[in-house]
């Protein structure tokens, strides 16, 4: 069975490491936030100026002066810090966010990804995402496997104006867990019952199955 | 002392001109200047070049300027959620100048503190790089990006003081500090005035130097454009 965003939010956050600074994107990879494992502290840091993010507001307790990227009402956890536009890309370009996990529309075998423009179509701009891609040590993706039309998302090439060149490291879809080599892509987790075939079949590049392949565990 | 204050918004935009320059703090409808938006609708000025994270909503914030077609160029990285936006956009009667939301904070800063130029890695092998000039450093490839600097900057703070020192609360902050710098006239107006000397001067984000006229707004609406609540 293909998983559902939550189960692939679920299966990023045991990517998380222990005391280390994290940038959310928006859609599935908002949900990590619902999925820490219980040993593990970590710090959400928000591109329009908060480190240390906590839940969405109670009803009634909502602040116009605290959202987060994607504008949602947010509250700060105990120890948060608030600042600028230009401190906050330097957290993110300085190289001091450890980890960042972005949706996407493409990823191309080299980790070139795809997230921002569907010429003549969607043309809402790139917003962090370029600075992101850029320069955060690591770069998780979390997507499903194929578009609405039944398409491969990951690709050779891609074929939609990239938003970063070879830089996703790995990708979690709701088929699989796929890193990003210097021989291409690699399969190395399965969803529960799904089969390599039908992973191979859903994806439009050279996959290698590593030979240690293995079912997510959830 | 330097005085600042203005007492009017009306005071507060005098100066601005058809086919300036002008910069916008704020990120989505957080933290912008809600009353200088709003007397700038109410005035014949046209083709102006805004610089602004966003580009509001149809019926608030930039989309005001939007909708009365004063805009002739919007500089922004992110401009979703605005239908007349985009209409104006697909029919060419709006410029577009998308840039990464790093790079643009980064230019103005630049702007406000005499860089002229500067070298990032964002956008690199993407459309924003264009023709602009490529440089490797430590193996990493990076591309030229240039200041930006605006006729007028227009910021939005919580508290601010005679002098025109200002502090910002939660994440209305933003883009405002670094607009504030890259001003040639910078316009700030907030939430409380106080006199000078009464801010706590340990606790002040933009010092007043950079402020040319301040004013507190007369009505704040504070629109939220994502109202999220946990389940009770």
């Amino acid at each position: 069975m293909a998983l559902t965003k939550n189960e692939i939010a679920k299966r990023i956050a045991q990517e998380l490491v222990n005391n280390t600074y994290v940038n959310l994107g928006i859609g599935i990879p908002t949900l990590v936030a619902n999925h820490i494992p219980s040993d593990i502290n970590v710090e959400f840091q928000s591109e329009n100026g908060i480190l240390g993010m906590g839940s969405f507001p109670k009803e009634g307790e909502e602040d116009a002066d605290l959202i987060n990227a994607g504008k949602q009402t947010i509250t700060s956890l105990p120890g948060a810090v608030l600042f600028d536009s230009a401190v906050s890309f330097s957290m993110i370009r300085g190289n001091h966010i450890h980890l960042s996990v972005l949706g996407a529309m493409q990823v191309a075998e080299n980790g070139d990804i795809a997230n921002w423009k569907i010429p003549g179509k969607m043309v809402k701009g790139m917003g962090g995402a370029m600075d992101l891609v850029t320069s955060s040590n690591n770069i998780i993706v979390a997507m499903t496997h194929t578009n609405r039309q039944g398409q491969s998302k990951l690709l050779k090439r891609c074929t939609l104006p990239i938003t970063g060149v070879s830089c996703v490291k790995k990708i979690v879809t709701d088929l699989a867990v796929i890193e990003v080599t210097s021989k291409g892509f690699k399969l190395t987790e399965v969803a529960p019952g799904v089969s390599e075939g039908e992973i191979i079949n859903s994806t439009d590049a050279e996959l290698t199955v590593d030979k240690n392949i293995k079912t997510m565990v959830l | 002392m330097i005085n600042k204050t203005v007492a009017s918004v009306d005071e507060a935009i005098s100066g601005v001109k058809s086919n300036m320059v002008l910069m916008f703090g704020g990120f989505g409808l957080c933290g912008i200047a809600e009353n200088c938006i709003n007397a700038l609708s109410k005035k014949n000025i046209k083709s102006l070049t805004c610089i602004s994270n966003n580009a509001g909503v149809d019926d608030f914030g930039l989309g005001l300027l939007l909708k009365k077609r004063q805009i002739k160029k919007m500089i922004s990285s992110y401009v979703g959620e605005n239908d007349e936006f985009e209409r104006q956009m697909l029919s060419a009667e709006l410029e577009v100048e998308l840039i990464p939301q790093g790079t643009l904070a980064e230019r103005c800063r630049a702007g406000g503190a005499g860089i002229p130029a500067f070298f990032t890695p964002a956008g690199y092998g993407t459309e924003v790089q264009g023709e602009k000039e490529v440089r490797v450093f430590n193996k990493k490839n990076y591309i030229l990006e240039h200041a930006l600097n605006a006729d007028f900057a227009f910021v939005k703070a919580w508290k601010g003081d005679t002098l025109g020192n200002l502090i910002y609360k939660g994440t209305a902050r933003n883009f405002n500090p670094l607009m504030a710098m890259a001003g040639k006239t910078t316009v700030a107006e907030v939430e409380y005035l106080v006199p000078a000397g009464e801010l706590d001067l340990n606790q002040i984000h933009t010092p007043g130097i950079f402020v040319q006229r301040i004013f507190k707004g007369e009505v704040y609406e504070k629109r939220i454009e994502n109202r999220t609540t946990t389940k009770p």
